[in-house]
C-alpha cells in the first residue's frame, strides 16, 4: 500500500494521576480515510490532539512523512500541512464566509500596502474561497459574502471542512464532523471527505457515528484504555464486532501488515 | 454634517456589494450595513428639530454641534476598539483628563515646547493603555474590573498631581479648538477635521486590513480566533494601546474648550462614550460595530440635547431621551443577534 504520511510512536500523556495516552501508536497512509473510534474517555481526543499540537505529549514522537514532527502549537502542526476541523468549528459567526475561511491566513494586497498596512486584497480572497467551494463541490451555500451565523449547522460545517481541505496540504482531521448534522446534512459531509481523499490527502475521522465509519473509512483505528487496540478493515469486520472491540467486550485481532 | 456622514455610510455599502454572486437582495444590504441605523436616527432627528424649532438649523449651530462632538468623539473611538474585542472600557475618560493636566503643567512650566509636552502625553495615553492591555489579554482579567481600578487610580492620580485648573497659552495646544476654516459663517476647527479623519483612518484599518478582521474575529470567537492561529494578545494589546493613543488626541482636542483643564474634567466621558458606541450600533458582546457608527452616536446625542435645548425642554429630559435611546439600541442588538443564531 501507499507510504505512511502521519505516524506516532508510543505516545504518552499524564494528567496529573490520569494517563490519558498510555503508549499510543498511530499511523495514517497517503489518500485514506483512517477512521479513530474509541469510548468516551478512551483518549482519543488526547492523541487526536497531539497530532493537531494542540497538547504536548510527556513522551513519544510524531513524524509527518518520516521526519520527527514534535508540534508545540496548533499553528506549528497548521504551519507543517494539519489542518484540524474541531467540534466548534473555530469560526467568527458575524464574519462572512470568505473571510472565515482565510481567518487569520488573510491574502494582503501587493506592494507597500500589503506589506505595510497590511491591506487585503479582500476581492482575490472571494475569488479563491469561491473556487475552493465549488472544487469540493459544494452548491449549498447561496453567497459566500454571506455572515457563518445566517448558515444552518450543515452549512458550517461544510465551510469549515472547506477551510481545512484548502490549508490541508498533508493531513486534514476532523473531530466528529457529523455529531450534530440530520441524515441528508451527514450524507453531503461524508461526501466532502471522499473528495478531498481523491486529491491525495488523507483524512483522520473521529467518530461515534459507527455506519458513518463504516461508509466513508479505508481502515478503522480502535482506541482502547490510552493505547490503539486494534487496526481492522471495515470489510473484514462487522459493526457488532468493531463496538466489541472498541468496548473490551471482544479480544482485539491481532495487528496485520496489510492493516497496519 | 450629514453629508460626510452620508459618504462614509455609501463606503460601507460598497464593501457589501462586491459580492461574488451577487444573489443578495437591497434589503439585505440594508439589514447588513450597520452604519444606516445610526444615519436614519441622526437624520431623523436633524429634520424634526429643523421643522419644530425656529433656531435649531442655522450655521451657526451645526458648526457648534461639530465642534462639541471633538473630544467624546474621538474618546468613543477608543471606546469602540475596545467594545469590538468584547471589552469596555471605563478609564477613557480618566487617561485623557491625566494627559491633559500632563501636557498642560510641562507646556507652562517650560514656555515654547507646547508640542513637546504634546507628544509626550500622547505616549503616556498610550503607555496607560498599554497597561490595561497587558492586564486584559496575559492575565486575563476582565476589561471592567481592570479599566474600574485604572479610573479610580488615575482620578485620585490626577487630583494628587494638581488640585487646580491649569491655564495654557494659545499655540500648538489650542490649534485645534482655535484655529480653521471659515466657510461664511460656518466654521470647521481643525478638531473637526482632526476626528473626521481619525474616524476615516480607524474605518480603514478595521474594515481593510487584516488587523481589522482580528479584532472583529478576537471579539466575535476569542477561541476561533486563536485556532485560527491568530495572536489574540498581540491583537488585544495593540487594542488597548490605540485607544489609549486615541485618548491622547482626545486630550489634545479638549485643550481650548470648557471644561478646561481641570482634574475635575470630564467626569462621565466613560459613560457619554459606551452611549455613543451603543446608539451608534456597536454591540457590546463584541464583534459587530463600526467606528463610523459610533461617532454618529456621538452626533445623535449631541443633536438630541442642542435641538430639545432649542424646543425650550427641560434639560433632564435630554438624560431620558438618552437614556431610552441606549435601551433602545442594545434591545435592537439582542433581538437581531438572537434571530441570527
Amino acid at each position: 500500500m501507499t507510504e505512511t504520511v502521519l505516524e506516532a510512536r508510543n505516545i504518552v500523556k499524564r494528567y496529573g494521576h490520569v494517563t490519558a495516552i498510555a503508549g499510543a501508536d498511530f499511523d495514517l497512509r497517503g489518500g485514506e480515510v483512517l477512521a479513530v473510534i474509541g469510548d468516551n474517555g478512551a483518549g482519543k481526543s488526547s492523541l487526536i490532539k497531539v497530532l493537531s499540537g494542540d497538547v504536548i505529549p510527556d513522551a513519544g514522537e510524531v513524524l509527518l512523512e518520516g521526519k520527527v514532527a514534535n508540534f508545540r502549537s496548533p499553528h506549528d502542526a497548521q504551519l507543517a500541512g494539519i489542518e484540524t476541523v474541531y467540534q466548534d468549528l473555530a469560526m467568527a459567526p458575524a464574519l462572512d464566509i470568505a473571510t472565515n475561511l482565510f481567518l487569520g491566513r488573510e491574502i494582503k494586497r501587493k506592494g507597500l500596502l500589503g506589506t505595510l498596512l497590511r491591506m487585503l486584497d479582500v476581492k482575490e480572497m472571494r475569488k479563491q474561497s469561491q473556487r475552493q467551494l465549488d472544487d469540493l463541490g459544494i452548491t449549498t451555500l447561496q453567497s459566500i459574502t454571506q455572515p457563518v451565523d445566517s448558515l444552518s449547522g450543515g452549512q458550517r460545517q461544510t465551510v469549515a471542512v472547506a477551510r481545512a481541505a484548502a490549508f490541508g496540504r498533508k493531513v486534514v482531521i476532523m473531530d466528529e464532523p457529523t455529531a450534530a448534522l440530520g441524515v441528508r446534512e451527514t450524507t453531503s459531509v461524508l461526501n466532502l471527505i471522499k473528495r478531498i481523499t481523491e486529491t491525495g490527502i488523507p483524512v483522520v475521522l473521529i467518530s461515534h457515528d459507527i455506519p458513518s465509519v463504516f461508509e466513508v473509512a479505508d481502515r478503522i483505528h480502535i482506541h482502547r484504555l490510552g493505547k490503539r487496540a486494534a487496526v481492522v478493515r471495515p470489510q473484514d469486520h462487522s459493526m457488532n464486532d468493531v463496538v466489541g472491540i472498541m468496548t473490551g467486550a471482544l479480544a482485539p485481532p491481532p495487528l496485520r501488515n496489510d492493516t497496519l | 454634517m450629514a453629508e460626510s456622514a452620508e459618504a462614509m455610510g455609501e463606503e460601507g455599502l460598497g464593501i457589501a456589494e462586491t459580492s461574488g454572486t451577487r444573489m443578495a437582495t437591497v434589503a439585505d444590504h440594508i439589514f447588513r450595513n450597520p452604519v444606516l441605523g445610526p444615519l436614519g436616527a441622526l437624520a431623523v432627528a436633524v429634520v424634526a428639530f429643523s421643522l419644530f424649532t425656529d433656531n435649531f438649523l442655522s450655521l451657526d449651530n451645526a458648526s457648534l454641534i461639530l465642534q462639541q462632538s471633538v473630544v467624546v468623539g474621538t474618546l468613543a473611538l477608543g471606546q469602540t476598539v475596545i467594545i469590538l474585542t468584547g471589552g469596555i472600557d471605563l478609564a477613557n475618560g480618566a487617561i485623557m483628563v491625566l494627559g491633559t493636566l500632563i501636557v498642560a503643567k510641562m507646556a507652562s512650566e517650560s514656555a515654547g515646547s507646547q508640542i513637546g509636552a504634546l507628544l509626550i502625553g500622547v505616549i503616556l495615553c498610550g503607555f496607560l493603555g498599554l497597561i490595561s492591555g497587558l492586564l486584559v489579554a496575559k492575565l486575563g482579567l476582565p476589561s471592567f474590573i481592570v479599566t474600574l481600578g485604572m479610573l479610580t487610580i488615575l482620578q485620585a492620580t490626577s487630583r494628587l498631581y494638581t488640585k487646580e485648573t491649569v491655564l495654557v497659552g494659545d499655540g500648538p495646544l489650542t490649534l485645534l479648538s482655535k484655529g480653521g476654516y471659515f466657510l461664511g459663517q460656518f466654521k470647521v476647527t481643525f478638531g473637526v477635521v482632526l476626528v473626521l479623519v481619525s474616524v476615516g483612518v480607524l474605518h480603514f484599518a478595521l474594515t481593510r486590513t487584516a488587523w481589522g478582521r482580528h479584532v472583529y474575529a478576537v471579539g466575535d470567537s476569542p477561541v476561533a480566533a486563536k485556532r485560527t492561529g491568530i495572536n489574540v494578545h498581540r491583537v488585544l494589546i495593540s487594542v488597548y494601546i490605540l485607544a489609549g493613543v486615541l485618548y491622547g488626541l482626545a486630550a489634545w482636542q479638549a485643550f481650548g474648550r470648557s471644561p478646561a483643564t481641570s482634574p475635575n474634567g470630564f467626569p462621565t466621558a466613560n459613560l457619554d462614550t459606551i452611549t455613543a458606541v451603543v446608539i451608534g450600533g456597536t454591540s457590546l458582546f463584541g464583534g459587530r460595530g463600526t467606528v463610523v457608527g459610533s461617532y454618529l452616536g456621538a452626533l445623535i446625542v449631541l443633536v438630541l440635547q442642542s435641538g430639545l435645548t432649542q424646543a425650550g425642554i427641560d434639560p433632564l429630559f435630554q438624560n431620558i431621551v438618552t437614556g431610552i435611546l441606549v435601551i433602545s439600541a442594545v434591545a435592537l442588538d439582542t433581538v437581531t443577534r438572537k434571530r441570527a443564531r
